[in-house]
């Protein structure tokens, strides 16, 4: 079978479960009993949870465990796969004022979003965000009093284009072309 | 001299055994004759030898500032340094010559250290390899060492092609193969989800994270603001306390530093570690894990039972997900803090400018590569209206189960953890292009980013040489801002394995000039 064939291959069965995890070829990947299949850029590896602990050199029982302790996520545990439509891309395009550039890049943002689904096995309930781990002090603020400045023309000076005391932009209040036409404009502009 | 640690190089200079300009010189020498290595972006040899000179003046009139005076040091290149060229190794930033220094940049020159240069990393400190760079990727100075290449004459079949190198691992690769490679005693890079720890395992040298908000990040081209920290690398534990001392403490210019004043500190050198609790995190047994870094492991732990440490498995029931959870999470930052690169005040500007949106849009085009355009898409993917529950709030929601995880280790009585810093020794460049750079990412940074996540320090460094002849490294995670128990622990680790010291010296002699390779790992 090809390797894009093998990407979407589900097993079935009650022993067997999917752990989407990419493929990491150079590593000394721990066989598991089951095998492991290479899929495109993804390993759909089948593994189950061996707790067999291995003995020390003196015979005691080693406290680091001697085989993977993650548990496989599988398929049916995600959300539906997301595709992004070109009103996506489009939409993106003009929010991050970044382009995908081709379809390779929408492939993987793709992926990218289908590797981000794992979260939603994770239950959190009752559970609040947490924006910085200094949540718990107080930000430090400064007096409001000036200690430094009059570096205007420090500051001009890392600009491109400048005029007298001012940074010089061109004309705002006009809508990005439609993406054809941004395309073409892009191309033209590679360095 | 050059493979001597920062603490012996700093008596030598205070005994007269050799000048600060002598040092420079002979640094200077040396990192032309290792340019090989492509892990510098400019070298700052006027500069240098100014302070090279100034730090002299002072040796002699017996008047030094301290253990850092007149020590050659890199700084990685997403650091502002004024009048000196700042690129985050991106077409964005090429040229861009900032008007200040960050905070930890001046500090470490107010102490007398000596600029060496600025070191090249993967674009805007987003990779683990140091290949995703405008300058060419960073090249392990493992990889040309008498150790390694005398294993690979024992085995040509395992070596498919002489002039295939080793990888440095990133994102602070080009800091971590300075160190390494004997051109400077201690480097600055950036740890956001293992950028420091990630290279330094790989590279062999002392990866240092502090907590997050002991050290100031103004100046720092910031990645992820709630998660970066600036990183230290060296090459002893010892070292690395010395530099932390230097560099620790509130900056009234970064409001996320602690306002808690800082005292630095000495770490014994007698050290009894009987009263030690090391935990081992049954989950950082990870799919993937190499045999030989298992080994490792398990060894580290039962070398700690002998001693009379306590040693305990804990669980952080979390940690599968916490790569999930930072990858959202650094492309939603990403995505906001990318958004100031518009050609307006700084940096490169598109010439295409019809309108300020045009403008913008072809300036992003041109000075992003594949990889910070593609987290910068991920990221406003995640914070559509439509997706930022499910997704960003979800994903902080995650992170606070994971920072109290490793709260609720702490509490019961663990000192230390204790965990592998990467899944296996440094891979070759051909072998690690294979995969994009985000899944590249997801599989490097699998034991170091849950640091990040909860804002703990954590410190790895190199314990033995695996088949290979390459280092292999383990991480120790303390307690916020118990930097000092950290490095303790970490330092009597250090002290049983006896690390040896690469032999590179004379073999940099033998190296030719090797091609530089404009391909970088096809990315997004």
């Amino acid at each position: 079978m090809s390797s894009k064939s093998l990407r979407f291959l589900i097993f079935s069965g009650s022993r067997s479960k999917l752990l989407l995890r990419p493929a990491s070829p150079r590593c000394g990947v721990l066989r598991c009993p089951g095998g492991e299949f290479v899929a495109g850029g993804w390993c759909l590896r089948l593994c189950c949870r061996l707790h067999h602990t291995a003995s020390t050199t003196d015979g005691s029982k080693t406290k680091v465990p001697q085989s993977p302790t993650w548990e496989p996520v599988s398929e049916s545990q995600l959300p539906p796969v997301t595709r992004v439509s070109p009103d996506l891309v489009d939409r993106l395009e003009r929010l991050a004022l970044v382009d995908f550039r081709n379809q390779e890049g929408v492939a993987r943002l793709e992926k990218a979003i289908r590797f981000a689904d794992q979260l939603h096995v994770v239950d959190t309930e009752g559970v609040e965000p947490m924006d910085s781990v200094l949540e718990d002090r107080q930000l430090y603020l400064q007096q409001d009093c000036v200690r430094e400045g009059n570096c205007a023309e420090q500051l001009l000076r890392t600009s491109r284009r400048t005029v007298e005391e001012y940074f010089v932009a061109p004309p705002g209040n006009i809508p990005l072309p439609e993406r054809d036409e941004r395309s073409s404009l892009l191309k033209n502009s590679e360095l | 001299m050059l493979g001597l640690t920062l603490r012996e190089v700093s008596l030598a200079l205070r005994e007269g055994k050799v000048s600060p300009t002598e040092l420079c010189q002979r640094c200077l020498h040396f990192i032309r004759k290792t340019k090989f290595l492509n892990a510098y972006v400019t070298v700052t040899e006027e500069i240098a030898l100014k302070q090279a000179e100034q730090a002299e003046k002072r040796f002699l009139k017996g008047e030094t500032l301290g253990p850092l005076d007149g020590i050659p040091i890199a700084v990685k290149d997403n650091f502002s340094t004024a009048s000196i060229q700042t690129t985050c190794a991106s077409q964005m930033l090429k040229g861009y010559i900032p008007p200040f220094n960050a905070t930890v940049v001046q500090k470490l020159l107010d102490q007398g250290a000596v600029l060496m240069g600025k070191t090249n990393l993967d674009e805007f400190a987003m990779g683990s390899g140091s290949t995703d760079t405008i300058f060419g990727p960073v090249r392990n100075p493992w990889g040309y060492s008498r150790q390694y290449q005398e294993r690979c004459a024992q085995n040509p079949e395992d070596t498919k092609d002489s002039s295939d190198w080793l990888i440095t691992g990133g994102s602070s690769g080009g800091s971590a193969a300075s160190v390494a490679s004997l051109t400077c005693f201690a480097s600055l890079g950036s740890d956001t989800g293992g950028s420091t720890r990630n290279p330094a395992a790989y590279c062999g040298v002392v990866g240092l994270k502090p907590t997050y908000g002991l050290l100031s990040r103004h100046g720092l081209i910031p990645l992820v603001n709630s998660m970066d920290v600036p990183g230290i690398l060296t090459r002893s534990v010892h070292d690395a306390a010395t530099v932390l001392g230097v560099l620790g403490g509130h900056d009234p210019k970064d409001s996320t530093t602690v306002p808690e004043p800082f005292k630095p500190f000495s770490l014994p050198d007698e050290i009894d570690v009987r009263n030690v609790c090391v935990g081992i995190p049954r989950e950082y047994h990870a799919p993937g894990l190499s045999k030989e870094i298992l080994a490792h492991w398990t060894k580290a732990a039962e070398l700690f039972e002998k001693a009379g440490a306590r040693v305990v498995e804990v669980s952080l029931p979390h940690t599968q997900h916490s790569i999930v959870c930072y990858h959202v999470l650094c492309t939603a930052e990403v995505a906001s803090n990318m958004a100031r690169f518009d050609g307006l005040e700084y940096g490169h500007r598109s010439t295409i400018d019809s309108s300020t949106e045009v403008m913008y849009a072809s300036t992003r085009h041109e000075g992003f590569n594949d990889v910070v355009r593609g987290r910068i898409l991920s990221g406003n993917y995640f914070l559509l209206k439509q997706n930022y529950d499910r997704y960003f709030v979800k994903a902080q929601k995650v992170r606070r189960l994971i920072a109290n995880d490793f709260m609720k280790v702490f509490s019961s009585g663990v000192d230390v953890l204790l965990t592998p810093t990467t899944l296996s020794d440094a891979a070759r460049y051909s072998e690690f292009i294979k995969e994009d750079n985000r899944t590249r990412s997801a599989q490097e940074d699998i034991f170091t980013q849950c640091a990040n996540m909860a804002g703990l320090p954590a410190v790895t460094l190199p314990i033995a040489l695996s088949e290979r002849n390459l280092p292999i490294s383990l991480q120790f995670i303390g307690q916020g801002f118990r930097e000092k128990n950290l490095l303790t622990v970490a330092k009597w680790y250090e002290q049983q394995v006896k690390f040896p010291l690469i032999e590179f010296q004379d073999v940099a002699d033998h190296v030719s000039e090797f091609p530089k390779t404009t391909k970088s790992a096809s990315a997004f």
